[in-house]
């Protein structure tokens, strides 16, 4: 295989900004919705979990 | 009612196995099934991660482009909302396709970059443009006057979308890049399948952020509600009888 090189940094870092980011998302959200009453969080129920 | 500390759902769940499962997918076609390039041999598996994250680029800013007018002619929250989740997420494959494209273009071209290219400068004046609109939004300030400032940014960085989409054919002697890889028909028909199997799984991952990030920004909408309510009632609190010190002395 040819460029290698080329293909595991543009690939890895693909993948790892969209982990990153996936991660950030996860824990603003986590971190958020304890802040908030589960009354206005409109698209949680318990039925969706 | 089962307390939940989380933004996810059971759509969110099934969007997110099924990106795992797309990206496995797509690494083994990527890398171990598609054929390589004649002229460009293996470098051309940089396609299957560079061109869906340009695509999903420009549905992002589109979105955004669709909240932002919807904002600006029926003041709707919900779809302000939306616009902001979509470009943070836009901005972020928009990152992607620069980055990804330069990597790809030292093999193919030579360069990382080159500030003739239409297309590529183009394509870093749509990223500078909406982490303006990004940057508009952190500003703070009257949410509504936030919001209709970022929408006029939103609608301004989509105006130039067709330009960044068509510069490779409206100026084709001023690119290094080459044509649309989806329409102009000379992919081999593996590494065809590979790219839209890229394109489904960016796609499917740009929904269960765009849930997730529109989720958090209406909690911090809620979060903002709450202290100003809060701090009404305590003003108010403020203002009645034996509650100033002033009043006390009175």
């Amino acid at each position: 295989m040819t460029h290698v090189g080329y293909l595991l940094v543009g690939w890895g870092t693909t993948f790892a900004v969209g982990l990153v980011y996936t991660a950030t998302l996860l824990r603003r959200g986590r971190r958020l919705t304890a802040r908030v009453p589960a009354d206005r969080r409109r698209w949680m129920t318990a039925e969706d979990t | 009612m089962q307390e939940i500390n989380h933004t996810g759902s059971r759509t969110t769940r099934l969007l997110g196995a099924a990106v795992i499962v797309g990206l496995v997918a797509l690494v083994l076609l990527g890398w171990f099934v598609a054929p390589e390039d004649d002229d460009q041999q293996d470098a051309v598996r940089m396609i299957f991660v560079h061109v869906p994250s340009a695509i999903w680029t420009y549905i992002a800013f589109v979105t955004t482009a669709i909240g932002s007018v919807m904002w600006l002619v029926r003041r709707s929250v919900w779809w302000d909302t939306v616009a902001a989740a979509a470009a943070e997420i836009g901005v972020l494959f928009c990152g992607l396709t620069l980055f990804t494209g330069s990597v790809w273009g030292r093999p193919t071209w030579n360069t990382y970059w080159d500030w003739g290219d239409v297309r590529l400068v183009t394509t870093l004046i749509l990223f500078l443009m909406m982490i303006g609109y990004l940057s508009v939004r952190s500003l703070g300030g009257p949410e509504s006057a936030t919001a209709t400032r970022a929408a006029i940014v939103g609608v301004m960085a989509a105006a130039i979308l067709p330009i960044v989409n068509r510069s490779v054919e409206w100026w084709e002697n001023n690119t290094l890049h080459q044509k649309s890889s989806l329409t102009d028909g000379n992919l081999e028909d593996m590494t065809l399948f590979t790219l839209v199997v890229g394109l489904i799984v960016w796609g499917l991952f740009f929904w269960w952020a765009i849930l997730h990030r529109f989720r958090i920004a209406w909690l911090e909408r809620e979060i903002r509600s709450s202290d100003l309510d809060r701090a009404l009632v305590e003003r108010r609190a403020e203002g009645e009888p034996g509650a100033s010190p002033l009043e006390e002395r009175v």
